[in-house]
C-alpha cells in the first residue's frame, strides 16, 4: 500500500484525475449555479417532501425486490449449469441497454391494464399496477435489478464453491449451504450490488415516469420532480437535485463503511 | 441569372418528385399541398432576390414538429442547394435553456410564446418572434372510443382513468385553460412530463383519455381516436419562430424562417393539422378540426 | 455407462464379501470416468481400521475420495458403508453428500471464515436439527477434547494451521460419521507444525471407532498414520497392505522410491527408541514417551561379518527376497527388526546375497529419525 501511494505513475494517475474531474466537476457547477439564497423557499413546499420520502421508499422497496428475486437468480446463474445459460444471462442485463422509457413501455405492455399479465391481474384480483405507487417499485426494479444479479453472481464466481461442498459433507442441504454459507460468503458483494441497485433505482426516470406516470404524492418521486422544475423554474430544479445528492451521499457514504469494513 | 434558373428549374423537378414519392406513400392531403408548394416556390418571393445559400442551418425546434420541419427541411435542403438543414427536436423549455446557456442554433420555433419568450428575454433573438402556426386540442381516446366519450366533462366520470400533461409544460397548460373554461375539475391519474407520454398510454390503451393537440392525434391516426371539444377554441397555442441573434449562418437562418411561413411551408403543417395564425383567429371551425382531410385532397378520398 | 460385464464381476464379488464381518465397515468399487483417466478401485475397511490412499499427483486419490463423499458420482460400481448401499449407479442410487453419514477434512480445511471455530464444529449438529444451544455445547466439548477451548470463539482467519487443522477434524468428527475422510491432512502445514499435529492426528485416529481414509502422497504420512496402504497410479490400485509390508515388499519401482521407508513404533528413551520386543535403536534426535523410528533403506548397510566401527545400531538378520528396482537392489530382511535395505547390484553379487543368507545390518542413528508419537 505504501509502495502504491509513492510511485504512482503519470501515465495512471493524469488519466486517473483527469476521470475524477470529469465526474465531479458538473456537481461542483450545481454547488455554484445553486440558488442558495432561495433555497430555503424553494424547498418550504410540502411536495419536495412528499416527492424524497417516495423516492427513498420506492428505491428501497425496489431494492428489497432485486435482492429476493435477483440473489436467487444470481446463485442460478453462477452455481448452475442448464441449456440457454449465456442466452438467460444476456437477457439478464438487457434492461441496462434498454432506454429505460422503452423498458417503461414493455412494462406496460406486460403489466398494464391491457398487458399479458396485468390483464389477468386486474380481472382476478383487481390489481392495477400502472399509476400506482407500486408500479414505481416495478419500474425502478425492473431497471435495478441487473447491476444486482451482475454484482452477486460476480461474488459468486469469486467465493470458492468448495465451501458448500464441505456444508454438504456436514449434512447441509443446497438451501441451507447457501442461506447459511454461501450467502455470507458473498455478503460484501450482495451489498455491494444492493448499494448499486438502490442508487439506480433513486435516480430512475424513463421507466417510471412511462410505467408508474406521474402524480405527485403517488408516482412523482424526485427525479419527475425535477425533470418538471426544469420546464419553468430551473433554480427549483437545481434545489430539488441537491437535497437528492445529498441524501443518496449522506447514505451511500453510511452503507460503504458499514458494509464492505474496507472501501 | 443563369444559375437562378438553372436552380429554378432544379427546384421544379425536385417538388415533382418529391409530390410523386408523396402520392405513392398515400399521403394524398400532402401530395396536394406540395404541388401548390411548387409553384409558390417558382415564384421569387423566397430565394431569387437574395445571395446563393450554403452551410448548415440549425434548427431547435419543439418535439410537436418533427413531423412537419423534417419534410420542411429535406424541402428547403432541395430548394437550396448546398444547404443542409440539422434538427435538434426537444421540450421547448429545454431548447429554449440551452440557447440561452450558448448551443449554437440558427433558428428556434417553439411550441408556447412563454418558451420563446426564455430566449428573447436574455435577448437572444435576431428578430422579433412571429407565430406561424396555432395548435388546437383535442381528447385523445384508444382506438373506438370505448368509454364514449364525446366532451370534456365525460372525463370527470369515475371510472374514467385520464392523463393529462403536467400544468409545467405547454400542453398541460393549454388543457388546464380549457378544462376551466368547460367548468370541469378532472383528476387525472397521471400528469404527463409531455404530449408523446400521454399518448403512448392512450394507444396502450391505459389510460381511457388525454388531452392533447390535434396534430398529435392526427399523426398517431390508426392507433388512437380523436374527440373534439369547443372549449378547445379558448385553448389555442401559438408556435413562434425566430432566427438568432447568434446564429452562425444568419442568412441561411433567415431564409429557413421564411421558407416555413411560406405558403408552401403552411401547406405542409397545415396538412399535418396545424392551423395558420390568421385561420384560427378568425375562430371559425377550419375543416381540418374535424379531423377530415383537407379540402384540397378531399375529392379524392 | 457400467458395462454389463464389470456388474457382473461385481457382484459376484459382492456375494463373496457377504458374509456377516463384512456386514460392518466400508466396502466400495469405486469407478468414475474422468477425461483424463478412469478410477477404478476397490476399497474394504473393517470399523477402526485407518486407510491410506497413497500415490502421485493426478493418481486419482482426490478422485476417490470426492466419490466417497458423494462430491462425485459414480460411474460404475457401488458404495456399501456398514451395510447400507449408498451408491449404485446401475440401480441409479446416489445418496447426495448431506445424506451420507460421511465427515470430510479438506485439504485446506474449509473452515467457513464468517463463522467462529465454535459454530464451525457445530455447523454439522444444527444441520442434523439439533439445537442451537445442544449444538453448541457439542461442539465446545470437542473442542476441548482438541485442546482448543480457549479458542472457541476465534474466527478461523486468527487460526494457526494446526489449530485450523484440529478445528477442521473436530467439525468433521463431530456429526459422528462412519467413515471419515481426510484429503491431505498435513499438507498445507509447516515441518515443525506437522509433526505435532501428526501425533495428534494420530492419537484421534486411533480413538475413531468407524472407518478412516486419508488421501496423502507423503509415505511418512501414510505410514504414521494408516494401518493399511492403498498405493494407486493412474487410477487403479497397483499395491496394497500393512506399511511394513509394502516398504519391505514393494511391487513395482514407483512404489519402491516412494515408499523408501522402515518405519518402528517403540518408546523413547533418551537418544534411542526401545520397541515393543526389547530391541533398542539409537536415534538422532530424542524423543519421550511413544515414538517413532525411522531410516531409509538406503542407510542401512550390509555385511557377512559383524561390521566394527561407528555405527550404533547392528542387527543379525536374515535375506528374505531380494528385487531389483532400477539400478537398486531392495533386500527383504527378515529376524529380529525386519527391515528392507538398498545397495548396488555389485555389492549385493559381491556379499553372494541370495534368499535365506544371513547378514548383519547396519544403521547409523544419525540417519535414524524418532517422531513422537
Amino acid at each position: 500500500m505504501r509502495r502504491a501511494s509513492r510511485t504512482a505513475p503519470a501515465a495512471l494517475l493524469l488519466p486517473a484525475l483527469l476521470g475524477l474531474l470529469f465526474l465531479d466537476l458538473p456537481l461542483v457547477g450545481l454547488l455554484v449555479r445553486a440558488p442558495w439564497r432561495e433555497l430555503p423557499a424553494q424547498l418550504a413546499g410540502d411536495q419536495v417532501w412528499e416527492a424524497l420520502r417516495l423516492s427513498l421508499v420506492c428505491a428501497t422497496s425496489a431494492t428489497a425486490v432485486s435482492l429476493v428475486l435477483g440473489v436467487p437468480l444470481a446463485w442460478l446463474l453462477a452455481r448452475t449449469r442448464f441449456p440457454g445459460q449465456r442466452l438467460v444471462r444476456a437477457l439478464v442485463t438487457l434492461p441496462l441497454v434498454l432506454p429505460p422509457v422503452v423498458g417503461g413501455v414493455a412494462l406496460l405492455l406486460v403489466l398494464g391494464r391491457n398487458g399479458i399479465v396485468g390483464r389477468w391481474l386486474d380481472s382476478a384480483f383487481g390489481l392495477t399496477l400502472p399509476f400506482t405507487t407500486a408500479g414505481v417499485v416495478v419500474a425502478e426494479a425492473f431497471v435495478a435489478m441487473p447491476f444486482l444479479v451482475i454484482s452477486v453472481e460476480g461474488a459468486l464466481r469469486a467465493a470458492d464453491p468448495r465451501y458448500e461442498e464441505a456444508a454438504a459433507t456436514l449434512g447441509a442441504s443446497r438451501l441451507t449451504a447457501f442461506r447459511r454459507v454461501t450467502l455470507p460468503l458473498v455478503a460484501p458483494g450482495v451489498a455491494a450490488g444492493a448499494v448499486l441497485a438502490w442508487a439506480r433505482a433513486l435516480g430512475e426516470f424513463g421507466a417510471t415516469i412511462t410505467f408508474a406516470g406521474n402524480f405527485p404524492g403517488r408516482t412523482q418521486t424526485m427525479p419527475l420532480a425535477v425533470y418538471l422544475a426544469m420546464e419553468n423554474d430551473p433554480a427549483a430544479a437545481i434545489a430539488l437535485s441537491l437535497v437528492l445528492l445529498l441524501v443518496s451521499i449522506a447514505v451511500l457514504a453510511g452503507l460503504r463503511g458499514r458494509w464492505t469494513g474496507t472501501p | 441569372m443563369t444559375t437562378t434558373l438553372t436552380r429554378s428549374r432544379a427546384r421544379t423537378r425536385t417538388a415533382a418528385a418529391l409530390a410523386a414519392l408523396a402520392l405513392a406513400a398515400g399521403l394524398a392531403a400532402c401530395s396536394s399541398s406540395s404541388s401548390t408548394g411548387a409553384s409558390a416556390a417558382g415564384s421569387p418571393s423566397t430565394g431569387a432576390s437574395q445571395p446563393a445559400l450554403s452551410g448548415t442551418v440549425t434548427v431547435f425546434a419543439a418535439a410537436s414538429l418533427q413531423g412537419t420541419f423534417t419534410e420542411l427541411g429535406k424541402k428547403f435542403e432541395a430548394a437550396h442547394p448546398g444547404t443542409s438543414v440539422k434538427f435538434n427536436f426537444g421540450g421547448s423549455s429545454a431548447l429554449a435553456q440551452s440557447i440561452v446557456g450558448g448551443a449554437p442554433a440558427d433558428v428556434f420555433a417553439a411550441a408556447s410564446p412563454a418558451t420563446m419568450k426564455t430566449v428573447t428575454d436574455a435577448k437572444g433573438t435576431a428578430s422579433d418572434p412571429a407565430v406561424f402556426v396555432r395548435n388546437t386540442l383535442e381528447i385523445a381516446v384508444p382506438k373506438g372510443n370505448p368509454k364514449h366519450i364525446s366532451s370534456l366533462k365525460d372525463l370527470a366520470a369515475s371510472g374514467v382513468k385520464v392523463a393529462l400533461c403536467a400544468a409545467q409544460v405547454p400542453c398541460g397548460a393549454a388543457a388546464q385553460t380549457a378544462l376551466k373554461a368547460a367548468g370541469v375539475s378532472v383528476t387525472p391519474v397521471t400528469q404527463e412530463q409531455d404530449v408523446k407520454g400521454a399518448l403512448t398510454k392512450v394507444e396502450l390503451g391505459e389510460v381511457d383519455a388525454s388531452i392533447v393537440y390535434q396534430t398529435d392525434v392526427k399523426a398517431d391516426a390508426g392507433k388512437i381516436d380523436g374527440v373534439d371539444f369547443p372549449e378547445a377554441a379558448k385553448a389555442v397555442n401559438d408556435y413562434p419562430i425566430a432566427d438568432l441573434a447568434k446564429a452562425p449562418n444568419s442568412a441561411a437562418a433567415k431564409a429557413f424562417v421564411a421558407y416555413v411561413e411560406s405558403p408552401e411551408g403552411m401547406a405542409v403543417l397545415t396538412a399535418a393539422g396545424f392551423k395558420a395564425p390568421a385561420a384560427a383567429a378568425a375562430g371559425s371551425p377550419s375543416p381540418a378540426a374535424s379531423g377530415s382531410p383537407s379540402p384540397a385532397a378531399s375529392p379524392s378520398a | 455407462m457400467t458395462n454389463p460385464q464389470d456388474h457382473q464381476d461385481h457382484q459376484d464379488h459382492q456375494d463373496q464379501q457377504d458374509g456377516r464381518d463384512r456386514r460392518d465397515g466400508l466396502d466400495a468399487q469405486l469407478r468414475v470416468n474422468r477425461p483424463d483417466f478412469t478410477l477404478d478401485l476397490a476399497l474394504r475397511a473393517a470399523p477402526g481400521e485407518v486407510l491410506a490412499l497413497l500415490g502421485p499427483n493426478g493418481a486419482g486419490k482426490s478422485t476417490a475420495l470426492r466419490a466417497l463423499a458423494g462430491l462425485l458420482p459414480l460411474d460404475g460400481g457401488r458404495l456399501r458403508l456398514d451395510g447400507t448401499v449408498l451408491a449404485d449407479p446401475a440401480a441409479r442410487l446416489d445418496t447426495p453428500p448431506e445424506r451420507r453419514p460421511v465427515g470430510v477434512v479438506f485439504q485446506d480445511y474449509l473452515l467457513f471464515p464468517h463463522l467462529s471455530a465454535l459454530d464451525n464444529v457445530a455447523f454439522g449438529l444444527r444441520c442434523r436439527g439439533r439445537s442451537r444451544r445442544e449444538s453448541r455445547a457439542e461442539a465446545a466439548g470437542w473442542l476441548e477434547r482438541m485442546g482448543l477451548a480457549e479458542h472457541a470463539g476465534a474466527r478461523p482467519g486468527r487460526l494457526s494451521g494446526g489449530q485450523a487443522q484440529r478445528v477442521a477434524l473436530a467439525r468433521a468428527l463431530a456429526v459422528r460419521p462412519r467413515l471419515l475422510l481426510l484429503d491431505e491432512p498435513l499438507a498445507a502445514l509447516d515441518a515443525r507444525t506437522r509433526l505435532d499435529v501428526r501425533v495428534q492426528l494420530r492419537r484421534h485416529l486411533a480413538e475413531f471407532e468407524a472407518v478412516a481414509v486419508l488421501v496423502t502422497h507423503d509415505p511418512l504420512d501414510a505410514m504414521v498414520l494408516a494401518d493399511r496402504l492403498v498405493v494407486i497410479e493412474d487410477g487403479a490400485e497397483v499395491q496394497t497392505g500393512t506399511p511394513a509390508e509394502v516398504s519391505r515388499r514393494p511391487r513395482t519401482d514407483y512404489i519402491a522410491r516412494l515408499v523408501g521407508l522402515n518405519l518402528f513404533h517403540g518408546t523413547g528413551r533418551g537418544h534411542a527408541v526401545v520397541l515393543a520386543d526389547g530391541t533398542e535403536l539409537a536415534t538422532a534426535e530424542q524423543v519421550a514417551g511413544p515414538a517413532f523410528a525411522a531410516f531409509p533403506p538406503a542407510a542401512v548397510t550390509l555385511h557377512r561379518e559383524r561390521p566394527q566401527g561407528s555405527a550404533r545400531n547392528v542387527f543379525p538378520l536374515t535375506v528374505a527376497g531380494l528385487d531389483l528396482h532400477g539400478d537398486l537392489v531392495r533386500a527383504e530382511l527378515t529376524g529380529p527388526l525386519p527391515l528392507a535395505a538398498d545397495l548396488t547390484p555389485s555389492a549385493a553379487t559381491e556379499l553372494e546375497l541370495t534368499p535365506g543368507t544371513p547378514v548383519w545390518a547396519a544403521v547409523k542413528a544419525a540417519e535414524t529419525h524418532a517422531y513422537p508419537a
